[in-house]
């Protein structure tokens, strides 16, 4: 039976890029490498659930989210949406009803507006091209309701704009617009704020947790950033080289991380107000190895302020270390818990 | 991080300043009023959101103002003395040896065709007047400086990771031995745990070589970690001034105050979306008297009308007309 609690499962999905070997490695048969970007992640999101993925640059958090997107084929394991099996379904029309339910926001509001497009039209196209409307009238009440959902009122004022008329919180607001209109079950959000003034950046967020209230969308929010992670999400899983290395609530994971690398995340994270305590592990040295040289044993090991020999020989299973608390970590269940 | 220098002389002196920009011809001014002092060894960070003047205000100090900014009124002194920040050739002398810049972007800073070692030694040998050879022996010491093996400068910055390019950025700020650095957003671009290292390294490098740093940022919570002073700009003015402890704990500004409940912190455990409503303003469409009246939930009749000077509050500033009228004024203010 399929299990319909999670609207999303993925099962050891993985992504290997393959490294084309040069001429003379090819005349020495040297075998060919490949960029593990993402590394066998397992991984469920329930229905109107708010789940926060958070890793640093070359993590593969984006790639993550393509995946779940179907904007990249998976090399190796499953994706299962509402229970059915979604690995190796491509093409646009096999997509279409696919696309209906899981749609994205990108990070760079400007990028992801054409220019030469009315906001109109923009939250229009994925109503169209997915066939979604029947006349004129429906398509207009379809894009108005998007735009006041996520906060532009009253929408009739933005129809004629264009995106260069609209201020950064705005341009963001229309692309959260887009993603909306077909009334999708699914939102991957990749860094929707990061970009963005501290002062409007609340204000996303606030729209986006609405809409969970509103609608009972489920929400991907890929993000670098812990506390905002902890502010919007239920769960967070933390992803280092490709692979979760901790999956836990939000306050779990904030208040009682117990892999080292979540926990020099914290750290690191400057916080306003006392940072007393905060100096339990020495501050980490150098930075995330090569998807291409993914480092044997616990891909964590060569930056790990506490790693034994067994962390280089063999990669640590998920444990559980706590109620649906997983980390991946030799010492996590030795360690006492660090506050 | 606390190095408060025993000289009292301030080292640097910015007075009413304002600067212009001119944009199809229509100028159009992006910082106003612009006052503070930096002592030696002191660290302040100057935040403020997008177009609110923070990297304008940046940039004449630094005599790097774009050619169509025009100072049109207020000076910037160096011990002392005036600086020529609108004339570009007067300037030359003073820049890097005086004041350095790091930049946000190392990857578009840096030159991509040149090994780090050249970059680093360039400066070196055109401003300190020294030989190639002296110049290389410079450049390796600074690269060990901001922890970087001397050996690794015969690398291309494309061959560095990104904190190892910002680390050669500071290398290069450093070269002609300036007493003070500005940091224009130096660890926007990067990951929590490099910004993290690349802000030790500035703290340590502070205290080393007795530098005032000027930290340019849009994130609160940096300048809680690495600054001693905090001047908070909205729209082109400083709104509020004084020590980190002093603004995180009680800030006066309404302004302020919204900008830190904004942030996220687990540490107060309050899981609480709290945005500013509306938008900050542009150059164009400043509004009226205090530029941040119509997103203010403390708005008066005054602040539509009248702009609040910079007063002395405890032991900073703050420009607010809640600030300035006792009970019985503000009552007044009201009808």
């Amino acid at each position: 039976m399929p299990d319909t609690a999670d609207i999303l499962r993925l099962e050891s999905l993985q992504v290997h890029f393959p490294i084309q070997g040069g001429l003379f490695d090819r005349v020495l048969g040297r075998p060919a490498g490949a960029v593990r970007a993402v590394d066998g992640i397992n991984l469920n999101i329930g229905r109107g659930e708010i789940v926060a993925l958070v890793g640093e640059s070359g993590s593969g958090k984006t790639t993550v989210g393509r995946l779940i997107t179907k904007l990249a084929q998976p090399t190796g394991g499953k994706m299962l949406f509402e229970g059915r099996d979604m690995t190796s379904v491509q093409g646009l029309s096999a997509l279409r009803p696919y696309r209906h339910r899981v749609q994205m926001i990108f990070q760079d509001a400007y990028q992801a507006l054409n220019p030469r497009h009315t906001v109109f039209d923009i939250v229009a196209e994925p109503l169209r091209s997915l066939r979604l409307v029947d006349n004129a009238t429906q398509l207009a009440d379809r894009v108005s309701e998007a735009l006041a959902s996520a906060g532009l009122n009253p929408p009739g004022d933005f129809f004629a704009r264009f995106p260069h008329e609209l201020s950064g919180g705005q341009r963001q607001r229309v692309v959260i617009a887009g993603a909306l209109a077909v009334k999708p079950q699914l939102i991957v959000a990749d860094e929707p704020v990061s970009m963005l003034d501290v002062s409007i950046r609340a204000q996303i967020l606030q729209v986006l947790v609405e809409l969970r209230k509103k609608h009972n969308m489920a929400l991907l929010f890929i993000t670098h950033d812990l506390p905002v992670a902890w502010l919007i999400a239920d769960r967070i899983a933390v992803l280092y080289l490709g692979k979760l290395v901790e999956i836990g609530s939000a306050d779990e994971i904030t208040f009682n991380p117990r892999h080292p690398y979540t926990v020099a995340l914290r750290n690191a994270t400057p916080q306003i107000g006392a940072n007393a305590g905060r100096a339990e592990l020495p501050a980490l040295q150098g930075e995330v190895p090569s998807a291409a040289r993914v480092p044997k044993g616990c891909r964590f090991h060569p930056r790990c302020p506490v790693a034994l020999d067994r962390c280089r020989q063999e990669e640590p299973p998920a444990i559980e270390v706590g109620p649906k608390h997983l980390a991946a970590c030799w010492l996590a269940d030795e360690r006492p818990c660090s506050t | 991080m606390t190095n408060p220098s025993q000289d009292k002389t301030p080292l640097l002196e910015v007075d009413e300043l304002a600067v212009d920009y001119g944009l199809k011809g229509v100028s159009s001014r992006a910082i106003d009023c612009v006052s503070f002092a930096l002592r030696a060894g002191e660290a302040v960070g100057l935040v403020g959101e997008s177009g609110s003047g923070k990297t304008t205000t940046a940039m004449a100090i630094a005599g790097l103002l774009s050619p169509n900014a025009r100072v049109s009124s207020g000076e910037v002194r160096y011990r002392g003395n005036r600086l020529p920040i609108d004339d570009d050739a007067a300037m030359r002398p003073h820049r890097w040896s005086e004041t350095s810049v790091v930049f946000q972007g190392a990857m578009n800073a840096l030159n991509p065709v040149h090994r780090i070692l050249k970059q680093i030694a360039e400066p070196c040998m055109l401003k300190l007047r020294m030989s190639r050879s002296e110049a290389t022996a410079r450049a390796r010491e600074l690269l060990e400086l901001v922890g970087i093996p001397a050996d690794r400068g015969a690398a291309y910055p494309h061959e560095l990771s990104g904190g190892m390019r910002q680390r050669v950025m500071i290398a290069m700020a450093l070269a002609c031995r300036p007493s003070i650095v500005i940091g224009d957003e130096p660890t926007t671009a990067l990951d929590v745990i490099t910004q993290a290292q690349i802000l030790k390294l500035l703290g340590e490098l502070r205290s080393q070589l007795n530098l005032a740093l000027i930290l340019i940022t849009h994130d609160l919570s940096v300048v809680a970690e690495a600054c001693d002073r905090v001047m908070i700009m909205y729209s082109g003015r400083i709104v509020e001034d004084g020590t980190v402890a002093e603004i995180f704990a009680q800030p006066k500004h309404p302004y302020t105050r919204l900008l830190i409940e904004s942030i996220p912190n687990p540490a107060s455990g309050k899981k609480m979306i709290r945005p500013i409503p509306g938008d900050p303003p542009n150059l164009v469409n400043r509004p009226s008297g205090c530029a941040f009246h119509p997103r203010c939930p403390s708005a008066m009749a005054v602040c539509a009308t009248e702009v609040p000077s910079l007063d002395k509050f405890g032991q900073g500033h703050v420009a607010c007309h809640l600030h300035r009228f006792s009970q019985k004024d503000r009552v007044a203010a009201h009808a």
